[in-house]
């Protein structure tokens, strides 16, 4: 039905497109590491050997965990696998709570105890009015 | 093939069509905004600044789409040799770039108050500003060449790198860790995000679907009036 050009430009087209596609694939495998954002407490205990510079570690505050005193603020991050200790100096953003998503960003003291220089607070997916939130509590 | 995109014929309907658009998309927008922006309630969680959502969402949805509209087209047009099909994706793609920026300048200024920062080289946020490199990429090819066979393949060849990036964009919140939240709604699961929030949101985007038709109207008609000016070229 199509002329030969036609089919050739397909063709054409196609390979590009396999061919970016392949390109793209291997090189955000390889570079894995470098794209996500922030690393879970168990990535942080995985790792072989301590990591000098600046890092992210990311997941839940911890129920209970946030004590506040004069000088910092410490609270502990939590994937529900492992754990691991921040302490913050500094103000934090309004929706940073317990049991709530949180992204810590500082350095590694060791495997257990992490120093922040910034807090951001993760926002999930939920979105709904107040009324429903507290039915849902009420359960 | 194709041959009843005849330029006379086309624009008898686009010339009409804008103010029938208008009309509509104003219609829409007041009855968007006033859902979006008091009837709606606020969030549990981040009080009223969840009102940015309903400009945020719609206009990433739009950007997104008009990409791969884009790219279709391009695809298209370059295998069966149709003008008309450029001239289409030329049409589309400003509204495209500006509500690209407008997902990015929103995403930042909700982000500001809820997450602690304006900005986060997060895979979500990056990939988006990358979608808006290819957005400028592809409106500056169709200025700086003169020779219109080659703005053709040129503009192709930016799509079809560019429309990678889409599928990462998409999925970059589920691959990766990111600061930015994954999706709400799911077509084939349960959305979380209350009904009472997901109308104001579809309103909105039906809003900004008919703005970007409105803004392409008149970006083809005036394309298809050049056409006619020179008399020689055809579609």
């Amino acid at each position: 039905m199509y002329g030969r050009k036609v089919k050739l430009r397909f063709l054409f087209v196609v390979i590009i497109f396999s061919t970016l596609i392949l390109t793209t694939l291997l090189i955000l495998k390889s570079l894995e590491e470098n794209v996500v954002y922030f690393q879970s407490p168990t990535d942080i205990k995985l790792l072989n050997e301590l990591e000098k510079n600046k890092i992210r570690v990311g997941g839940m505050v911890k129920k209970n965990s946030i004590s506040i005193n004069a000088k910092e603020l410490n609270f502990i991050i939590t994937d529900q696998k492992n754990e691991i200790n921040v302490t913050y100096s500094g103000a934090v953003p309004n929706l940073f709570a317990e049991g709530k998503g949180v992204v810590a960003e500082g350095f590694l003291k060791d495997r257990n105890f992490f120093s922040a220089t910034k807090i951001l607070a993760k926002h999930d997916e939920n979105y709904m009015p107040p009324e429903v939130k507290e039915a849902l509590g009420e359960k | 093939m194709l041959k009843f995109f005849e330029p006379n014929k086309i624009f008898k309907i686009t010339s009409r069509a804008p103010k029938y658009v208008l009309f509509l998309f104003i219609v829409v927008l007041s009855i968007g905004l006033v859902e979006a922006l008091v009837l709606s309630p606020e969030d549990y969680k981040q009080s009223d600044a969840v009102r940015i959502m309903y400009v945020h969402v719609p206009a990433a949805w739009i950007t997104l789409g008009i990409f791969s509209s884009i790219t279709i087209l391009s695809i298209s047009g370059f295998i069966f040799k149709n003008k008309n099909f450029f001239l289409i994706s030329k049409s589309l793609a400003p509204s495209g770039f500006v509500f690209n920026i407008i997902a990015l300048v929103t995403g930042s200024i909700w982000g500001k108050p809820t997450w602690g920062t304006w900005w986060a080289w997060d895979a979500r946020i990056t990939s988006m500003l990358i979608l808006v490199l290819f957005y400028a990429m592809y409106l500056i090819v169709w200025r700086i060449y003169e020779a219109e066979e080659k703005v053709y393949k040129i503009s192709t060849l930016v799509t079809i790198v560019g429309i990678i990036n889409v599928p990462i964009i998409k999925y970059s919140v589920d691959w990766w860790n990111t600061l930015h939240q994954p999706a709400s709604i799911n077509l084939l699961s349960k959305s979380s995000i209350h009904s009472s929030m997901l109308y104001p949101l579809l309103l909105m985007t039906a809003a900004f679907a008919l703005f970007s038709l409105l803004i392409f109207l008149m970006k083809y008609n005036t394309e298809l009036i050049k056409i006619k000016n020179k008399g020689l070229d055809r579609l």
